[in-house]
């Protein structure tokens, strides 16, 4: 979704007031309950988290200049990789792709059912359409995209057939490239 | 968290990225109990080791045809850098007055914005970064402060380090608009 992002894309950036950062924090934690024992490390509560508008309606909140999550419009708020990666494997919910579909997805493809239906291949847990998931791969101990569920698990093994995921944040895009900082 | 110094990936995934060879390198120097871990020494990586001889063969072909054209590359993008210089080019408004373009200068890791304030302010007139015809970015400053720019540019570029730049103050007559 952010192959070609860019700093031009980014049209100016404040801090947010703090009872904006409180209920963002609360949404959040909504989201994805299992971060509730965590969220003091990701948003302080004496932090100050600034906002960074792009094009098309995208905000970036990034919290001593490392990007948090992300939010278009007014749609969920989508933890960024790095931060995935800091916390333990269990804070988001997740699947698991199998080794050949690493390659496209790092390329900016979306996620095609077999990718996720074969042996090396995990959902552990079943979810909804529209699930936030974080993604993993075969022999790789850390994620490499953040997606959405195109259909619910079940009819992705069921069906077994086009997009599953719609991947969202993988590893070397444009929002990536912008570095730890911001 | 690590991520690698060439690639910016978790260092797992920099045989997905363009520089495997590189990030190899760069992790067995920074990072080498990683190293062990990621690239054991029996067997090119887990996973593939259980393949037969002839697809291993023809994996060592791909990887050596891979490593070779990122060699090509890098060469490539060496003497590019080598090569470029930053252009001072000294155009004329009307008869006595001149503009100066300061082009080139996205080779250098520099921030626009912030090198036309200091233009701006240390040579007292208007600067501001303009996008040239091709889609770059270039300083445009007004005031006939050409000889200035260079030498302070030549000095700035020995500052960093990097002297091998050259910088080149040229006359352009007339700019069609």
């Amino acid at each position: 979704m952010f192959k070609k992002f860019t700093r031009d894309d980014i049209s100016s950036r404040s801090n947010i007031k703090s009872s904006v950062q409180r209920s963002l924090r609360t949404r959040f934690v909504d989201q994805f309950p299992n971060i509730e024992e965590h969220i003091d490390e990701v948003v302080p509560k004496k932090s100050q988290l600034t906002q960074v508008k792009c094009q098309d309606r995208l905000s970036l909140y990034t919290a001593d200049g490392e990007l948090v999550f992300l939010q278009q419009h007014d749609d969920d708020l989508i933890p960024s990789l790095r931060l995935v990666h800091k916390l333990p494997k269990d804070t988001f919910p997740w699947v698991r792709v199998d080794r050949g579909a690493i390659k496209f997805i790092l390329g900016g493809a979306n996620i095609m059912c077999p990718g996720l239906t074969s042996a090396g291949a995990e959902m552990p847990v079943s979810y909804e359409k529209g699930q936030l998931v974080a993604i993993y791969a075969e022999g790789k101990e850390h994620a490499l995209a953040i997606g959405r569920l195109e259909m619910s698990t079940d009819d992705i093994t069921k069906l077994n057939k086009g997009i599953g995921v719609t991947v969202i944040l993988f590893l070397g895009d444009g929002i990536w490239n912008l570095g730890p900082q911001i | 968290m690590i991520y690698c110094g060439v690639c910016t990936l978790p260092p797992e995934y920099c045989e997905f990225g363009g520089a495997h060879k590189r990030c190899k390198e760069w992790l067995e120097k920074n990072h080498a109990d990683m190293f062990q871990k990621i690239y054991p020494v029996d067997g090119v990586a887990a996973g593939v080791s259980s393949l037969s001889v002839e697809k291993q063969e023809e994996i060592d072909r791909k990887v050596q045809k891979q490593v070779a054209r990122e060699e090509a590359k890098a060469e490539r993008e060496l003497a590019k850098k080598l090569s470029s210089k930053i252009l001072v080019k000294r155009i004329e408004r009307n008869k006595r007055k001149h503009i100066i373009v300061v082009a080139g200068l996205e080779q250098i890791d520099v921030e626009m914005k912030k090198m036309a304030k200091t233009f701006a302010s240390r040579f007292a007139t208007g600067a501001s970064v303009t996008k040239s015809p091709e889609g770059k970015d270039e300083i445009v400053i007004q005031g006939d402060v050409g000889e200035e720019v260079e030498e302070y540019l030549v000095a700035y570029l020995s500052k960093e380090g990097l002297s091998d730049i050259k910088v080149e103050l040229v006359e352009d007559k007339k700019r069609k608009k």
